[in-house]
């Protein structure tokens, strides 16, 4: 363990907990946050829960895809898309959702905020 | 002046409401006051297709009125109310009911009358003519009580008439003065040919029979129609049609220059001999001729609009040539039909054993088309059509545009471009090719959007063929490469996809991606293709490779909501539900304080329900006997029925046995997009059935079939595709229906647009579903019946897959709930609390709140 994780990193679950190119929910400090693994890129991503624009933690429960280039989720209300690495909303540019450092180690899930 | 124009139109009928529709479109209503006296109960309605009341019984669907247009423009219309006097002085309409209303510029569109010969007993009340709602409806009554009927006269109204009679199930004769059939659009030989298809349906022709008397008595029926040649026919009743007359009565009173053969006299502008006074439609006479169809009417209405906002457009006369289907049989006629022309040589085509006869009427030079006949096939008409109105010469060999293309000759492409901007395409609309290019250069690229924009081919729609290629044309001359791609992953259409997939056996989405598409997929492509999978391997909708496809509706079988929660809505097949599990359903909302209501589907609605809560609410109700009711998916979501013959004193059929039987048969199988049915156990249509996908009305004789009807944003009645069908008819025609939905419908496409889009429409979809044009049908009930066995519920499914329960956790590390999920209390239920209800303190922009002040 090195001395980063144990003030940044904290586990959130374990890699089988994940679904497979779609996305799950987790409560972290009173925080919801959407975290989406795309098993083709081996890459994995965490992102708000909260949509804005229906005002519900939906996000998690998006579709997941490619856009003009971006790694994307599709709010499922109103499928607004956020671009999973940086959180900008693609159909309004002054919405941006927080993005968050999410990484595997060891069939864990580790999340910092 | 001050006051505004007043403008009092005498006639509601076909070319009156044009009248109207043309002047709302083309002026700002608020500036005229508009009266409209319309003699008939009801407002303006399609008379051209008035047999069709026959197999629907519904005024409205005749009706060319859309709800609300008077009131919206502020137009009064005065129903059931007769103009009776016009003060041309003092400029004021006198009505039956004693009303004055003064104008400044008068309109009269009053039609005409059937004219009925001078026979001695037309008088008996077993005599009708056709021409109203109303006439059809005393004809149906009489038809009830009687065995044969007769129309006296053969040309098209007749006939028109005639299949009205053997749709209502009456022995039924055709008797006409002259020796062939159709006398004014017909050859003789096209005459002969038309007769012996009328005949091989059942309908006996009498011709060269002058009727002279009908006597109230007879031995086999109630009348007796006595024929100058001695001989007669004993037939219940008579309905007329002879002809019509101009009604021109009142312009007569009003002392308005009559035409020598009748019809109110007008000008090139449609003005009378009083040039505040315009005749327009059957009624009036232009160069002492009138015009007893409606295109020309719909012509006069638009010049005399343009007449009176300043413009100086003419009148220059109309063409006659029609296309109908008469008793089943295409007919069509265009210009002189009857090759009178001095000099001019015909070039004809018969084939018996088809039962086709054409003909075509050419200039002595051979270079210019004068005219045409077409019985039993009419798909030459358009073409020929916009030869003979574009004076466009002929090709060297003139008889290659008739002969079928077995003959080897090529039949030479008249091709949209060939025709010039101002060729009239639609003449139902009056429609150019101008116009349609003009559409599609404002961007509509789809046959659909372009018949919305431009209303071409939404009147007979015999031109849509050639709507189509014009629009083809356009697109390819502006470089506008018609782009039916799913997205941008894939460079398919969703048909292409389909049969990729179908014929290649693909069974994933990465598979099919990494071979014709590029990226990761998205919501459009992704959804699309795991329905397709679903549709072509009848797959569990659930399969953990489906999984990552699917829309939250569909992975967690249950509608998501505006809050984030599901609806959760068990099948009530045909909305039939036992008391029991009526209770056990009320248990279930109880215990987990769910938000109840009747959906628009016939069926239940549980709402508010939270995601970690959906397999134990729906372990209840499958317990109770529930199985899941798609209504979360893209697929058939119920029939709605009517309680039919088992309980209603007017049903003639077992509707809900039906409903039910074919929601069950379907349930589950995902199509393009939702789709809904409707089965209504007699005419009264309580079902709604014409607003469905699928829509079947019982018959006396069994099942009418309509297909392809739609509620919602831009509601469509289904059309007729088959009656009177047996049960296992209906089913396979259901079956071939379904399958080529599935096959050949866009992504999210629903049926009704769908068809909109089918070239050919309705009369090809009957030809693939009832005549099996592409061969295909054994095919297409095999993959129903394959999706038809693989049926599981999808629910009872999941509950069995512990695997699948994890799924339902809304926080994957900890087992708490979605605070923001916060419900008050309406109308003693629960409701989801609204943003400021919830958090009264940040009213305002709810877009810039953060998820750390909300969660």
């Amino acid at each position: 363990m090195t001395a980063q994780l144990k003030t940044q990193w904290q586990s959130v679950c374990s890699t089988a907990d994940l679904v497979e190119d779609s996305g799950v929910a987790a409560l972290l400090n009173g925080k919801q946050i959407a975290i989406f693994y795309i098993k083709k890129l081996d890459a994995i991503y965490a992102i708000d829960n909260y949509c804005p624009f229906s005002n519900a933690n939906v996000i998690s429960r998006g579709i997941i895809g490619s856009l003009k280039g971006q790694t994307v989720v599709a709010s499922p209300i109103y499928k607004q898309h956020f671009n999973l690495e940086t959180g900008q909303c693609l159909e309004d540019s002054e919405v941006t959702l927080n993005t968050y450092p999410v990484k595997i180690e060891q069939d864990t899930v580790l999340l910092a905020i | 002046m001050n006051r505004k124009s007043r403008l009092v139109i005498i006639g509601n009928g076909m070319v009156g409401h044009r009248f109207i529709e043309e002047l709302v479109e083309r002026s700002n209503p608020q500036e005229t006051d508009v009266t409209v006296f319309c003699e008939e109960p009801r407002v303006a309605y399609d008379r051209v297709h008035l047999s069709s009341y026959f197999s629907h019984h519904t005024a409205d669907e005749l009706s060319l009125v859309k709800e609300g247009f008077y009131q919206k423009h502020n137009i009064k219309v005065l129903i059931g109310e007769r103009a009776i006097n016009i003060n041309r002085q003092n400029k004021i309409v006198y009505s039956s009911s004693g009303r004055e209303v003064a104008y400044d510029k008068l309109i009269l569109a009053t039609g005409s009358y059937p004219w009925v010969p001078p026979i001695k007993g037309n008088e008996n009340s077993d005599c009708f003519v056709y021409r109203t709602i109303e006439d059809l409806k005393a004809i149906e009554a009489t038809a009830k009580n009687s065995q044969r009927g007769a129309v006296v006269g053969g040309g098209l109204l007749g006939l028109e008439a005639a299949g009205a009679l053997k749709a209502l199930g009456v022995e039924t004769h055709v008797v006409e003065f002259a020796p062939v059939l159709m006398a004014e659009q017909l050859d003789q030989q096209g005459g002969q040919q038309l007769r012996k298809k009328i005949e091989r349906m059942g309908v006996q022709v009498h011709t060269s029979k002058n009727t002279l008397e009908i006597l109230a008595q007879g031995t086999h029926a109630r009348n007796t129609m006595k024929f100058a040649d001695d001989t007669d026919l004993e037939v219940d009743f008579i309905v007329f049609s002879t002809g019509i007359r101009p009604q021109d009565k009142l312009a007569k009173q009003a002392e308005l220059a009559i035409a020598p053969r009748g019809g109110i006299a007008i000008n090139d502008h449609c003005q009378t001999s009083d040039e505040n006074i315009y005749a327009i439609g059957e009624c009036a006479s232009w160069n002492q001729s009138f015009f007893g169809l409606v295109a020309p009417g719909y012509k006069m209405a638009q010049i005399a609009v343009g007449h009176l906002l300043g413009e100086t457009k003419h009148f220059e006369g109309a063409d006659m040539s029609a296309k109908l289907k008469l008793l089943g049989v295409n007919v069509g006629s265009i210009g002189d039909a009857n090759g009178r022309t001095p000099d001019c040589k015909s070039y004809v085509y018969l084939n018996e054993d088809e039962e086709v006869y054409k003909r075509l009427i050419v200039s002595k030079d051979g270079k210019k088309l004068l005219g045409a006949v077409l019985v039993g096939d009419t798909s030459d008409y358009g073409n020929l059509l916009q030869l003979k109105l574009n004076d466009i010469d002929l090709p060297e060999k003139p008889d290659t545009l008739i002969l079928p293309a077995h003959a080897g000759a090529e039949k030479p492409a008249l091709g949209a471009d060939a025709l010039p901007e101002s060729a009239v395409i639609c003449s139902c609309f009056d429609v150019t090719k101008g116009k349609i290019a003009q559409a599609v250069a404002a961007g509509n690229h789809t046959l659909a959007d372009v018949k919305a924009a431009t209303n071409a081919g939404t009147g007979c729609g015999g031109c849509i063929p050639l709507v189509t290629d014009v629009l083809k044309a356009e697109l390819a001359k502006a470089g506008v490469e018609v782009n039916n791609h799913l997205c941008e992953h894939f460079e398919y259409s969703r048909q292409e996809l389909f049969h990729l997939i179908r014929i290649e056996g693909i069974q994933s989405f990465d598979a099919l991606i990494e071979k014709y598409g590029k990226g990761y997929g998205c919501e459009v492509c992704k959804p699309a293709v795991g329905s397709i999978l679903a549709s072509c391997w009848g797959d569990h909708i659930l399969k953990p490779s489906l999984v990552s496809l699917h829309d939250t509706n569909d992975n967690f079988l249950g509608n998501m909501q505006k809050d984030g929660t599901y609806s959760v809505i068990p099948r009530m097949a045909g909305g039939e539900v036992t008391p029991q599990a009526l209770a056990a359903l009320a248990g279930v909302a109880e215990e987990y304080g769910l938000y109840t209501k009747v959906t628009g589907a016939q069926r239940i609605g549980l709402f508010g329900a939270q995601k970690d809560d959906l397999p134990d609410i729906w372990r209840k109700l499958i317990s109770a006997g529930f199985e899941t009711g798609q209504a979360y998916a893209k697929a058939l979501r119920m029939a709605k029925t009517c309680v039919g013959k088992t309980w209603c004193r007017y049903g003639v059929q077992d509707s809900v046995g039906l409903g039910v039987d074919i929601e069950n048969r379907y349930k589950g199988i995902r199509t393009p997009h939702k789709m809904k049915f409707g089965v209504s156990g007699c005419t009264r249509e309580c079902a709604e059935a014409q607003g469905k996908d699928l829509g079947i009305i019982a018959t006396d004789a069994g099942w009418n079939m309509y297909v392809c009807g739609n509620g919602g944003m831009k509601p469509r009645h289904a059309d007729l595709l088959a009656s009177d069908l047996d049960y296992d008819t209906l089913i396979k025609y259901i079956d071939r229906f379904m399958m080529f939905y599935i096959r050949t419908a866009d992504k999210l496409q629903r049926t009704s647009v769908w068809l909109e889009n089918l070239e050919g429409g309705i009369d090809y979809l009957r030809e693939v579903v009832v005549n099996d044009k592409l061969g295909i049908n054994d095919q297409l009930e095999a993959d129903v019946q394959k999706l038809i066995d693989a049926y599981r519920c999808e629910w009872q499914e999941t509950l069995n897959d512990e695997a699948q329960l994890k799924r339902f956790k809304h926080f994957i590390n900890s087992d708490e709930r979605d605070s923001n999920v916060v419900f008050v209390t309406e109308r003693d239920q629960v409701r989801p609390a609204t943003f400021s209800e919830k958090y009264p303190e940040l009213a305002g922009d709810i877009i810039c709140t953060t998820a750390e002040e909300t969660v």
